[in-house]
């Protein structure tokens, strides 16, 4: 399903100040597939900021093109300031990046990667040692800092990443799906560890774990088949775009009363839909939250209905991002799970 | 060349804790200390092995004989390990992504390959020295000893020939992802230089060129001029560096 609403200017350009990245226009394809399509995308300094999408809808491009691995087919963008580009050195002194699937070099000890990092960025001597021992606690390494990498866990390497990624303070700092591979545990460790980062650096966070974006992202751009469905703060997003939803739990044995709210209700001009669950409950989702605030409980009364239950379900980004991008059907996924992209002529 | 430093460091230390480094001067070694052996014994070995039954008469093995034969083995054995030390050199970082690793930290390209390509050129280097070094010792002690400048100094042309190899294959590392078409691409070089080298008027100024003026200079006789295949060798190698370059600047990783 293709989003139908209107795409939102780019939210950085209306505050003033310089953004973290500009992208005016950019795209890639290789051939005739589509993998971006004139991204226009402005990412606010100081900002954690979310970039989803379901598998294959173009993060992974956008942040390549982004971090100087990739080379656009068209468009231009500017990170700090500083238009990217495969051989820019002075962008690359001003970002971290940690890959989605971090691989390092399983000869060398997790305090060797991290100083050859250190002395590429222009570490040196005290400074060096004080920043490489500061990230090794941060990200809980120090007790295997002498072991080799080729002995990590999944999870142990995907922390070294965020540790060489961070280490020199990068003015803005590229994640892509920093926790996809980690137990439960040692994604809350990721996502505390980002959260951390809120006031020190620009982190570009791209993941297609919708609830980790919700617990630290501030803004938030979906992105479905290469093209930008939306770009807005988190806050505004879900009041945008989710349509309040009720949820009621009659006590038992009142089917004849909880029927005829149900009528009652499906012919409220405030409600857009009543759905029965099979536990009895009923689900309202309501089209004038206004209204229904005063008229939805006023109405359970007058119909006579007791209840056991009673809740405003607090919309989700998952309820967004159905709405915005919906469940790709079988036909438009590939053998690996990832949305086809567009082809077009060459 | 931002990172030609750091990146140096990783890659010597990378030749040693993979035990690359360790492993090929051991082999050279052996092929060093081995050379003179064979030649001394070689005549020996195939009467022993004729018996009394055929008469085969053989030269009284010399000096120049073990040079011939450290010649032949690290043309051969050291063209083989050259190729294999060059042909995962970029091809497999890239396979693997490490590259995209320290590509995205503030590194020239031009300095990640340089830092490759010196750590083998190192590598090399401590092995046909100590090769040398082990020749030259048993030379001394089965047959005479040979001048210590022009051994060195046709150890140098014998290193400038095995970067030959090293340096097209890693064109071939650079260029592609995978390390077999590297490797397929030096082995290429290795048989058509070699079939070239035969060739009137080329063959002089081909890396196989440089065989000849070495065996004159370690046995501290007159012979051809180093100079010409020397240069070439040398501009073959810093084009072969260039067109690396070339190639990687432009790629995506």
């Amino acid at each position: 399903m293709t989003a139908t609403i209107p795409r939102p200017a780019p939210s950085g350009s209306d505050r003033g100040a310089e953004p973290a990245i500009r992208a005016r226009g950019l795209a890639k394809r290789f051939g005739s597939i589509v993998a971006l399509d004139g991204l226009d995308l402005d990412v606010p300094a100081g900002s954690i900021f979310g970039l989803l999408g379901p598998n294959g809808a173009g993060k992974t491009t956008t942040i390549r093109i982004l971090t100087g691995l990739a080379r656009q087919t068209a468009g231009s963008a500017t990170v700090t300031g500083v238009e990217v580009g495969l051989d820019r050195t002075e962008l690359r002194r001003r970002l971290g990046y940690l890959d989605q699937d971090p691989r390092f070099y399983g000869w060398m000890r997790g305090r060797e990667l991290l100083e050859l990092v250190g002395r590429l960025v222009g570490l040196d001597g005290g400074e060096l040692r004080e920043r490489v021992g500061a990230m090794l606690e941060r990200t809980g390494l120090t007790s295997a800092a002498n072991r080799r990498i080729g002995g990590y866990s999944g999870g142990m390497r995907q922390r070294l990443g965020i540790a060489q990624a961070l280490l020199h303070r990068p003015q803005i700092v590229f994640l892509d799906e920093p926790v996809s591979s980690l137990d439960p545990e040692g994604r809350r460790d990721v996502l505390e560890l980002i959260v951390g980062l809120r006031g020190e650096t620009t982190v570009v966070l791209s993941t297609h774990v919708l609830s980790d974006v919700e617990r630290v992202c501030d803004r938030v751009a979906i992105l479905d088949r290469g093209r930008l469905v939306t770009e807005a703060p988190l806050d505004r997003l879900l009041a945008d775009h989710v349509r309040p939803l009720y949820r009621l739990t009659p006590e038992a044995g009142q089917e004849p009363a909880v029927a005829q709210l149900t009528t009652r209700l499906r012919a409220a001009a405030w409600v857009s839909n009543v759905d029965a669950s099979a536990d009895g409950g009923l689900r309202i989702t309501v089209s004038d939250p206004a209204a229904a605030s005063s008229s939805l409980l006023a109405l359970v009364v007058e119909v006579g209905v007791r209840l056991a239950d009673f809740e405003r379900v607090r919309p989700t980004l998952e309820d967004v991002f159905l709405e915005l991008v919906g469940t790709p059907s079988a036909d438009e996924l590939d053998g690996r799970g990832f949305v086809r992209p567009r082809e077009v002529d060459r | 060349m931002a990172g030609l430093g750091p990146l140096l460091r990783k890659e010597l230390l990378e030749q040693w804790r993979t035990l690359r480094l360790p492993v090929i001067a051991t082999i050279f070694l052996l092929v060093g200390l081995s050379s003179p052996l064979l030649a001394r014994f070689t005549p020996e070995i195939l009467k022993s092995v004729a018996g009394d039954q055929f008469s085969i008469t053989l030269p009284t093995p010399t000096a120049a004989d073990a040079v011939d034969q450290l010649a032949k083995n690290l043309g051969q054995f050291g063209g083989l390990i050259a190729v294999l030390l060059a042909m995962g050199a970029v091809a497999s970082e890239k396979e693997r992504g490490t590259a995209a690793l320290l590509l995205t930290k503030p590194v020239s390209r031009p300095a990640f390959l340089g830092a490759k390509l010196v750590a083998i050129g190192l590598t090399l280097a401590v092995s046909v020295a100590i090769a040398t070094a082990g020749a030259w010792f048993y030379t001394l002690v089965l047959f005479q000893a040979l001048p210590v400048g022009g051994v060195a100094a046709g150890a140098f042309l014998q290193w400038l020939t095995l970067m030959a190899w090293t340096s097209i294959t890693f064109v071939g590392s650079t260029l592609t992802r995978s390390s077999l078409a590297a490797a397929g691409l030096g082995i290429v070089a290795f048989i058509v230089v070699g079939i070239l080298s035969v060739l009137p008027g080329i063959g002089a100024w081909l890396p196989t060129g440089l065989g000849a003026p070495g065996r004159a200079l370690a046995l501290g006789i007159a012979g051809p001029d180093a100079i010409g295949p020397a240069i070439a060798t040398i501009a073959l190698v810093a084009g072969a560096g260039l067109v690396a370059w070339l190639a990687f600047r432009r790629q995506e990783l």
